[in-house]
């Protein structure tokens, strides 16, 4: 039953994904991209990754559809015709994903239990984090503690992209305000 | 009875997504999209049932809900104005 109804809502997909490349108005491009987020979000509640559907539904469906339609504001609604011939990147992007897949059947199996990632650390998580830590949560645990040099990193580099969006914004207010004392 | 629920559920999403790709005109699409969203909605709820834990993805379809509703409203804002920045229609100029 979970099988087919994955089934149809990926065959949906691909029909949104190809529907959205072969469109040439880009406003309606937005709403197949919409509609791609939210049937992803679908999938991903089918497959009981829920905090990943949550994850889906703010940033997919919410932020950057609006944020591609901040976008069309600028760049004008219609697709402009390629001047270049798509050949030699297609070609390039085929073969770079054909070695691609080639290093993956190097690769354990998909959800293989001999995986050395399931092997290296993650089973000492799940059995000593409650008694190192204390925190119920393991994935809490494992993010605030045993890589917390790595969390530390990644709100390093968000809080970085957070000021230079500030300075962005703050530097054309500014002018603004000049621009009106001085009239 | 939710297998039932979740066919017809899958077919009305064929049908909007069909709208949504012919078009032809862009309120279709918005109309489609908005369908969409509301199908996603009774999805993640007919599944949370199907599960037997309604309660996590009552949450889930609340926030589609709510941030549909926001994508919606944006979506009408920028095909009636052009532009997100805008916020009403030029008003004339203030008498001194």
């Amino acid at each position: 039953m979970v099988e087919a109804v994955n089934i149809v809502l990926l065959g949906l997909l691909v029909i949104t994904a190809v529907a959205a490349i072969r469109l040439h108005d880009l406003f309606a491009v937005v709403m197949m991209f919409g509609i791609y987020s939210l049937l992803a979000a679908t999938v991903f509640v089918v497959l009981d990754a829920v905090d990943v559907a949550f994850t889906e539904a703010a940033v997919g469906v919410g932020i950057s559809t609006i944020l591609m339609l901040t976008t069309l504001g600028l760049v004008g609604r219609w697709e402009r015709r390629p001047v270049h011939r798509p050949f030699l990147p297609l070609l390039v992007v085929v073969v770079t994903g054909a070695a691609l897949i080639y290093g993956t059947l190097d690769m354990p199996h998909f959800g293989d239990p001999d995986a050395p990632v399931h092997q290296h650390v993650a089973p000492r998580y799940l059995e000593q984090s409650p008694d190192e830590i204390g925190i119920p949560n393991v994935v809490t645990g494992v993010l605030a503690s045993y890589r917390g040099y790595d969390t530390l990193g990644e709100l390093t580099v968000i809080f970085t992209a957070g000021v230079g969006v500030l300075a962005l914004l703050g530097i054309r207010r500014r002018r603004q305000d000049e621009a009106t004392r001085e009239r | 009875m939710l297998i039932l629920v979740v066919t017809v559920l899958l077919g009305t999403m064929g049908l909007a997504l069909i709208r949504a790709v012919r078009g032809p005109t862009v309120y279709d699409r918005i109309l489609a999209a908005n369908a969409f969203t509301t199908k996603t909605i009774v999805m993640v709820t007919t599944f949370g049932f199907m599960v037997g834990e309604p309660g996590l993805y009552l949450d889930i379809a609340l926030m589609y809900a709510l941030i549909g509703f926001i994508g919606t409203v944006a979506v009408l804002k920028v095909s009636e104005f052009g532009n997100l920045g805008q916020t009403r229609p030029e008003l004339p100029p203030k008498p001194k």
